[in-house]
Parts: structure tokens; sequence; C-alpha cells
């Protein structure tokens, strides 16, 4: 990246913004899906959020967005309430949706350049500069010119990174960045989320079973099951959990002779 | 979104728990329908200043409306305007005055069927294909994935649709009019117990029709195309669920697009007169 860009990226996101969730309760249709869940996430933070698939995960990064309403409590990004359709204006956030929610019937390129063009952020030079180096850091400049149909699942998830890169958001939101990555470009999605907090202090909520990409980057973990938060510390505190239930979900063990499913049918 | 939208529907149903279920929950959907296009209809208005910007797109969907309906609302008007010759020419062999086929054909493509044809294909071929668009962006998450961009669905995907079809609906209408026209004078001129010059057809047109008649039913045209693709829009973005209920929006988006045309026809007609 050349000097200007980076100016000019950390001007726009000069101010690295904290996201406050205060007992957030949510349910659907009657079922509880999140409760009372309490967490900050620092400005400038890391914040890795693990737990079994249907344990909320989403759903919690939805709220933060404002896709959803909270049935109790409320979250807060840097002080203004989530649900709330203007805070999307105030601050810059961006979601890397677990299916990455591309649009279809555009190019990828396009795909990178739809926001800075609704929000007349430059010349479509300036743009066209933007997005090819937002492709080239997952390794996608090739791709540009195909639509999502055409993409293997683990380009597709590039390609919603890369469309966050390009907003150059102040809170980066990612579900399950890596989970249909190879191990190399796991670690190169660890790598660029380390780095936009480095160079643009960009807080990052990251909900991922990567246990390398938890050890690796991040400044806190938070494991949450059946909607509830049910351990917050630093990501050493993994390699010894002291929660049972947090143990084997990390450290499941393979067991022939019992295995889970006949545990489960009783 | 969803939690607006269900809000008042429950609200509405514990002041008519006295009317039965069957009677309630259609008659509140419907009125939930209403509100909620109307709801989308406010949030498009408030992004016309962007309209000048976005005329990319609001040529695409011009292109769109035209390519799709063009040639079949001529093919049908051709045939609509044939048959009321034939018709009329049936029913004058026992009373007498034939030239006035030519006003008949003419009153009725200019002030009814040329707009009602219009828009019920433009339901068919033009709000089917935007339902169902919109409805698998919104079910595949790409409609949340612009609103988290801060990019209003109504001012991307709504506004564009809705200034097409108003600059489209004219052009639609005429051309039905003017082929149910000529499809009448032919049938006029070619079936023997008819037998009508063309001249003396286009005669009485134009000695008792004026211009007031066929603006009569561009203004009915715009109404329905505009609720058209309001309805339209309105359903797909309202998609929840899975594929399954892509198709279901589809069916539901043209079925209310036919009985809203019949429906705003009476009232419009009624309105004009
Ligand atoms: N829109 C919705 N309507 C009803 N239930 C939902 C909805 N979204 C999520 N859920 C339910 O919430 C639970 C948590 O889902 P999710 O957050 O996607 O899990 P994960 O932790 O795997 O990301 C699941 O049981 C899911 O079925
Ligand atoms: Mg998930």
């Amino acid at each position: 990246m050349n000097a200007s860009a980076t100016a000019s990226a950390s001007a726009r996101s000069a101010a690295a913004v904290g996201v406050s969730v205060e007992g957030l309760s949510k349910d659907f249709n009657g079922f509880p899906v999140l409760r009372e869940i309490s967490l900050t996430v620092n400005p400038g933070e890391i914040f890795v959020l693990m737990g079994p698939s249907g344990s909320g995960k989403s759903v919690l990064l939805k709220h933060v967005v404002g896709l959803e309403q909270p049935s109790a409590g409320r979250v807060l990004v840097d002080g203004h309430d989530a649900s709330d359709p203007a805070t999307r204006g105030r601050v810059r956030m961006a979601l890397v949706f677990q299916a990455g929610a591309l649009f279809n019937s555009m190019t990828v390129y396009d795909n990178l350049a739809l926001y800075p063009r609704e929000h007349r952020l430059g010349t479509e030079a300036a743009i066209r500069d933007k997005v090819m180096r937002s492709l080239q850091m997952l390794s996608l400049e090739n791709a540009a010119g195909k639509v999502p149909a055409e993409l293997s699942g683990g380009m597709r998830k590039r390609v919603a990174i890369a469309r966050a890169l390009v907003m150059e958001p102040q809170l980066m939101l990612y579900d399950e960045p890596t989970s249909e990555l190879d191990p190399v470009m796991s670690a190169t999605i660890s790598e660029v989320i380390a780095t936009l907090r480095e160079q643009y202090h960009v807080t990052s909520i990251v909900v991922s079973h990567d246990r390398d990409l938890a050890l690796g980057i991040a400044d806190r973990v938070g494991i949450l099951m059946g909607g509830r938060l049910v351990s917050l510390g630093p990501p050493a505190d993994l390699r010894a959990p002291a929660d049972p239930r947090v143990a084997d979900f990390l450290n499941p063990v393979i067991d022939l002779r019992n295995p889970r499913f006949r545990q489960l049918a009783g | 979104m969803a939690a607006e939208t269900s809000q008042p529907s429950e609200e509405i149903e514990s002041i008519l728990t006295s009317a039965p279920k069957q009677v309630v929950r259609p008659l509140v959907r419907v009125l939930e329908g209403i509100g909620s296009c109307l709801r989308l209809l406010v949030e498009a208005a408030r992004h016309v200043p962007t309209l000048p910007r976005q005329f990319g797109r609001f040529i695409e969907q011009c292109y769109l409306i035209g390519y799709t309906t063009l040639p079949i609302v001529g093919i049908l008007s051709f045939f609509i305007g044939s048959v009321l010759a034939l018709q009329s020419g049936y029913a004058a062999t026992n009373i007498g005055p034939k030239q006035f086929i030519g006003l008949l054909v003419g009153l009725s493509m200019a002030r009814e069927l040329g707009p009602v044809m219009a828009a019920v294909l433009l339901a068919g071929r033009v709000g089917s294909a935007i339902a169902a668009e919109l409805a698998s962006m919104k079910v595949y998450q790409e409609v949340d994935a612009l609103e988290t961009m801060n990019i209003p669905p109504a001012r991307m995907l709504v506004l564009p649709r809705l200034a097409a079809v108003l600059a489209m609906m004219p052009v639609l209408t005429i051309m039905s009019d003017l082929v149910g026209w000529f499809g009448g004078a032919i049938v006029a001129k070619y079936t023997h117990f008819i037998s009508i010059e063309p001249a003396s057809y286009f005669a009485t047109m134009r000695q008792y029709m004026d211009f007031g008649d066929v603006l009569n039913g561009l203004v009915k045209a715009e109404v329905f195309g505009f609720g058209v693709v309001l309805v339209c829009c309105n359903i797909g973005l309202n998609t929840r669920g899975g594929p399954r209920e892509i198709g279901a929006s589809v069916t539901r988006a043209v079925v209310t697009s036919l009985i809203l045309i019949l429906v705003l026809d009476y009232f419009v007609t009624k309105a004009l007169m």
C-alpha cells in the first residue's frame, strides 16, 4: 500500500469505535436464541467469538449492525443505539456475511465498487485503485470480471472480505471468515485482520471456529453456548479452560466406543 | 422490519377479535400490505433527488420494461381490437349502423382495454421478474448487505423501477391503442358481414373521439403501472425464508397486481368521469 492511500484511509477511520452489548436477549417466535448477553469490545480490539453452531453467534453480529432488533437490552456502537438506522450513517461498519451475501447480478469488481460509487467517494479512477488494492490483498485480481456464480465457496468468502475492506470501516464484523478456506488462506485472513488493526485501528469482532486465528490475533475470546456467554477472557485461557463444556467444545475427544450421537440418543 | 410489520397486525387483530378469524386475517393482511406499500413509497420518494445520478439504472429498467412487454402488448392488442370489431359487427348486423364499429373499438381501446392490457401484461412479464429478483436478493441476504452498507434498498432497487414504469406506461398504452385500432380496422374491412372501409372506420373515430379519451387511458395506465411495480417491489422485499418463498412471492405479486388493476380500474374510471 502506498503512503497517500494509507494517509487517506487512516484519516477516514481516525476514531476507532467500541461496541457495548448490554443485557441483550433475543427470541424468535418465543424461542430464546440470545439470553442476557453483556460484553464490551474496546476501540481497536480484536474480539473473537466462538461457540457451537446454532448458539446464536450470527444473530449477535446482526444485532451489532442493526439487522435484528433486540427483544430486550441493547447494543451500543460508539455510544449510538445499533437498532437506530441512523447509526449506520454515523459509524462505518462492515459485516462479512457467513454466506458472503455477494450481489449475484454484479461482477466481483462491481460488488466492491458499489459502496464507494453509491457514497460518491472519489472518481472512478480512485475507486478502481481502491478496489484493485483490496482484491490484491486477497489474491483475487483475476476474479475481478467474474460473477459470484463462477466462484468457489472460498473465493466468494474472500470477495466478501475484500468488499468489506473497500468500505474502510471503523468496525469490522466477520462471520466465520476462514470456514471455507485452506490453511494458508486462513492464515492470510488472520494477517489481514491484524494488519487492519495495526495500521488503521479498526475494531474487529470475528466469529470463528479457527483456534489458530483465535490464539494468533485475538485480544480476547468470548464463548457463546446456548445463547449465553459462558466464557470471556484472553486467548491463553483457551489452552486450559475451566468450564468442562468449553473444554469439550475446544478439544473434542473422538471416542469410538462411546460416540456422542449414541449418548444423545440415550 | 420484521418486528415493525408483526406488531400492527396483532393490535388490529385484538381489536377485531369479535369477528370470525377467516374474515379478519385476510382483511388484516390487505391492510398490512397497503401500509407497507405506502411506507415503501414514502421511503422511495425521499430519495427522488438521487434520480439524476441513477440515470443508468433508470434506462436499464426502461429497456427491460419495453423489451419484455412491448411485443406481447402488440400481439394481444391486435387480437383484442379484432375481436371487438368482430363482436360489435355481429351485434350491428341486427341493429344497423355499422360505421359506429370504428368508434366502439376506438373508445374501448383508448379508455379501457389499452391501459388494462398494458398493465396486465406488465404484471405478468415485469412484475413477476421484479418480485423474483428482489425476493432472491432478500433471501440471499443481498438486501441485508445493502442495508449494512447504508445504501437504502428503496433508493437503489425501487426508485429507478418506479420512475421507469412511469416513463414506459404511456409508450405501452399508445402502442396498444394503435395496434388495437388497426386490428379492428382490418377485421372490419375483410369480414364479409361487416366490410367497412378503413376510411369510414377511422372517420367515425376522428369525429366522435378526441385526445381527451386517449389521455384518460394514459392516466389510468400510469396509475396501474405504478401500483403494479410498487406492489411487486414490496412483496419481493418482504420475502422471508428460503428459495421456496421466492416462488410463492412471485405468485403472490402477480395475483395481487391483477386484483389491484381491476380494483383501481373501477375507482380511477369513476374519478375521471
Ligand atoms: N430469522 C430467524 N428466525 C428464526 N430463527 C432464527 C433466525 N435466525 C436465527 N435463528 C435461530 O437462532 C439460532 C442461532 O442461529 P445462528 O446465530 O445463525 O447460529 P450460529 O451460532 O451458528 O451462527 C438457531 O437456532 C437459528 O435457528
Ligand atoms: Mg452462524
